[in-house]
């Protein structure tokens, strides 16, 4: 180990995060390799180990021949302090090498307060942050995820995006590189190719104009370069890796356990949700692949806990004849099985009662609206007599405490929408007291708002979002009928979410902007001791941005978006049609009752996407 | 008193785990080696193993024990080989053993430790100087208690034999047998009594090693 590393590991805080070594890693010979790769994460190690999708992507790319793909988190403020003073660029945490001395540095981009903690890591890796400030090949920055589907704000940073599910894109990109530089190709010529490759947004190779009032007027390829590039994603997820014997942290992370994942996409239509739009089609594995790989997997972790995710885990066809397989395997080694983001459904409580034997701690349930109107016009099935019903189960069954999660700001909201929460939140109460098994425990009910971040992709993307005072007001108005004080409400401050909406349908011209706000010291800017909205307004003041043209604005029909150039297989005529029934009330079947012709058949050929 | 016990090293990387992550990590990889443990009776069960002295973190050894009890018929003698195959990085199961003797027998640890000085004129002259101040009759060191009080500790009651040897141009080796428990003598404090009684012997940085644990007649204690 380094010798100045090894002097400040004992003055941080938890060390473990920064020394790799876990059970599982995958270890080379730097020698014997070609192409070196480092999965940045944009965060501390606790959440990045817990994303799903680096496991899979590091044992994808680690099986490949003659690559060694590398982890390199975002380091505590402790330990960033310490190695700045030290001046020990940024490590990949398997070999301990300098992560600016790869050959290709991949991102994970899933949230859009990430951004400057992405250019915070480049700096400590002592790389320019701007893409044509580094003229070689290596290391090729590029980035994946789902805040790639607009990918416009972070373009002066990153060289290329890849679109969509990454297993397969991925490989393509990585023998492309390998040939690239063998040949000694320069970068612009590598990214000119790589942009051949369906599901590689090269945005260098993009020019953009605008109108007088700042919206875009055209956005011109270079030529023989698409003129929308197609998100890739994985056919058959049966047949696709999954990690059963990824690495195995030593140090306590977020989510501690082994992660199922039952399906891609969802069948629901909920109008807000970008991940139902841009996930789509719905994929299932069998239940046969499912049980084989969570045994596998905590065969190989030795972890006391497995966890079913997926967008809406209820909607998987056979969970309960996979939940019977699971328990088979984890009863009589003391290992427990959960299962997160249930339907308020009678089925989802009764399954719960089956798996959850001993701890009745809390139920959480998501209507996110208050009122079945509104409810009805974001497309979230739930009907306030199947919540109300599920409950009454869950009360009877011994359960006495519910988590609900609501969304202020939807479009169409109003003031009685809003008093619906409060409304929904007593009939529950009632509820409890009628059929509650055990009154004397009590109840608890816990009421939470955050603000609604219009997102690209969706229904919802041409709508204007709340201001944060609006947001306000309608917090105060809620927080008014909420008198019961068996409820408990907390609300999301909404700064944070401001700033989403400026970069969740932001453009490029918003890459100075992040820039600055990292030069002012912004990074890990999902924790809230990190954020602050001064920062962000005094670099759109320095810019001369108005960022309420991109938060608070409602679009034309027909304006051009800045994520245009990405084609999510869902088609805008869809979306279009979908916020006409929003406007409507009216409901949209979910897959498997219609199919409402999205569009994603197109680009998902051979997938039964009835789910 | 769990039947049996197992010595392992924590050594490289893996000196930054701390305890309460190791035991999580070796609860696991009983879990992976497929070997039944123990398990605590009660709503959440969990794996039993305990640590004979928890090691600092940052801390190296090759004498660490651990006590637990195999529930199925996994022989002793395969434990080592079932467990090095699923555990991480600088942890390594030396030997498995029926225990016979309590922990509390153990009364004295050898440590062995390298002194890094940056800037140093002559590496024997300051091994002298920290043997000579080691071999005064009583060495008060403040510390904060538990409870987060001031308190004096004599740490020469604690110490059984120390030596310092020069090493290179920028290192003294220091060795020493230590108590290990009831009280016993965390090695920080050998160099929390130099800060605060001799700063010019203080070290740069300073890595030690538990190498070796006793009982009270200076036996190896197993």
């Amino acid at each position: 180990m380094d010798r100045a590393l090894e002097r400040l590991l004992p003055r941080v805080q938890k060390p473990a995060r920064y020394v790799g070594g876990e059970y599982g890693q995958v270890m080379k010979q730097p020698e014997e390799v070609r192409v070196r790769i480092g999965l940045c994460f944009p965060d501390t190690y606790e959440i990045a180990m817990s994303n799903l999708g680096l496991h899979i992507l590091y044992g994808i790319f680690n099986q490949m021949d003659g690559v060694w793909c590398e982890r390199v988190f975002q380091p505590g403020d402790d330990m960033e302090t310490e190695m700045r003073a030290a001046e020990i660029p940024l490590y990949g945490l398997e070999s301990g090498n300098s992560a600016g001395d790869f050959d290709i540095l991949g991102f994970s981009l899933g949230y859009e307060m990430a951004y400057t903690t992405v250019l915070n890591m480049l700096d400590l890796m002592g790389l320019p942050a701007r893409s044509a400030d580094r003229e070689s090949l290596a290391p090729l920055i590029i980035a994946g995820g789902s805040s790639c589907y607009n990918p416009e704000p972070m373009a002066d940073f990153i060289d290329l995006f890849v679109i969509g599910e990454g297993e397969e894109v991925g490989q393509d990109l990585i023998r492309l590189y390998d040939g690239a530089k063998t040949e000694g190709l320069t970068k612009s010529a590598f990214l000119r190719l790589a942009a051949e490759i369906s599901g590689i947004y090269v945005p260098s190779l993009y020019q953009v104009r605008y109108h007088e009032d700042g919206t875009i007027a055209a956005v011109t390829p270079e030529p023989g370069v698409p003129e929308r590039v197609t998100k890739r994603m994985v056919a058959d997820l049966d047949k696709s890796y999954f990690p059963t014997e990824g690495i195995v942290p030593s140090t306590e992370i977020v989510h501690d356990r082994v992660v199922l994942e039952l399906f891609r996409g969802c069948i629901r239509g909920c109008r807000f949700c970008q991940a139902g739009t841009i996930c789509r089609p719905v994929r299932e594995k069998s239940v046969e692949t499912l049980a084989e790989q969570g045994r596998q997997a905590l065969r190989h972790s030795g972890h006391q806990e497995i966890t079913l995710s997926s967008l809406s885990s209820s909607d998987y066809r056979d969970l309960s004849g996979l939940c019977d397989e699971l328990l088979e395997f984890c009863e009589p080694r003391h290992i427990s099985l959960s299962l997160p983001s249930l339907r308020a459904d009678n089925f989802s409580i009764d399954l719960m009662e089956r798996v959850q034997k001993v701890r009745k701690s809390g139920l959480t349930f998501a209507p996110e609206a208050g009122s079945q109107r509104l409810r009805d016009a974001i497309n979230k099935n739930v009907t306030e007599e199947a919540l109300l019903s599920s409950l009454q189960i869950a009360f009877a069954g011994g359960w006495s405490s519910v988590k609900l999660y609501f969304m202020l700001g939807l479009p169409t909201e109003t003031d009685e929408d809003v008093v619906a929460i409060a409304e929904l939140a007593n009939k529950i109460l009632w509820t409890w007291k009628q059929h509650a098994t055990n009154k004397n425990r009590g109840v608890r009910l816990t009421v939470s708002t955050s603000c609604f971040v219009p997102k690209a992709h969706t229904a919802f993307q041409w709508e204007a979002g709340v201001t944060m005072e609006e947001y306000l007001r309608r917090v105060t108005l809620l927080r008014e009928n909420i008198r019961n004080r068996a409820i408990t409400y907390n609300w999301h401050e909404p700064e944070g979410s401001f700033i989403e909406a400026v970069l969740a349908r932001g453009d490029r011209r918003l890459g100075p902007v992040i820039e600055d706000v990292w030069r002012r010291g912004g990074r890990l800017e999902s924790w809230s001791e990190h954020f602050s909205l001064a920062r962000w307004m005094a670099a759109f003041e320095a810019a001369g941005i108005d960022p309420h043209f991109y938060a608070n604005r409602q679009r034309g029909d027909d304006e051009i978006f800045p994520w245009d150039v990405i084609d999510s297989g869902v088609s805008r005529q869809f979306l279009a049609r979908e916020r006409d029934a929003a406007y409507e009330n009216r409901l949209s079947p979910d897959c498997r009752k219609a199919c409402t012709a999205c569009g994603v058949t197109r680009i998902g050929k051979g997938v039964d996407c009835h789910g | 008193m769990a039947r049996h016990r197992l010595r392992f090293t924590k050594t490289g990387r893996a000196v930054y785990l701390s305890h309460l992550d190791l035991m999580r990590t070796i609860q696991r990889v009983f879990q992976r080696a497929g070997v039944r443990i123990w398990h605590s009776e009660g709503f959440n069960p969990h794996a039993y193993i305990s640590a004979a002295l928890p090691l600092s973190l940052g801390v190296e050894s090759v004498a660490e024990l651990l006590d637990f009890e195999i529930v199925d018929d996994t022989p002793l003698a395969n434990l080592p080989e079932l467990l090095n195959a699923k555990l991480p990085e600088g942890i390594t199961v030396l030997e498995a053993w029926e225990a016979e003797r309590k922990v509390k027998e153990l009364v004295w640890l050898r440590i062995a430790g390298t002194l890094e000085y940056d800037v140093l004129p002559d590496t024997g002259e300051f091994a002298r100087a920290l043997e000579t101040f080691f071999k005064q009759e009583s060495i008060l060191v403040s510390k904060l208690s538990k409870k987060k009080e001031e308190t004096q500790v004599d740490i020469v009651p604690l110490i059984q034999e120390i030596a310092f040897q020069p090493d290179g141009a920028h290192q003294v080796r220091m060795e020493a047998v230590i108590a290990a428990q009831n009280p016993g003598l965390n090695p920080n404090l050998l160099i929390e009594a130099l800060s605060q009684q001799a700063p010019e012997l203080v070290p740069d940085f300073v890595r030690v090693a538990r190498v070796e644990v006793y009982d009270k007649d200076m036996q190896v204690f197993r």
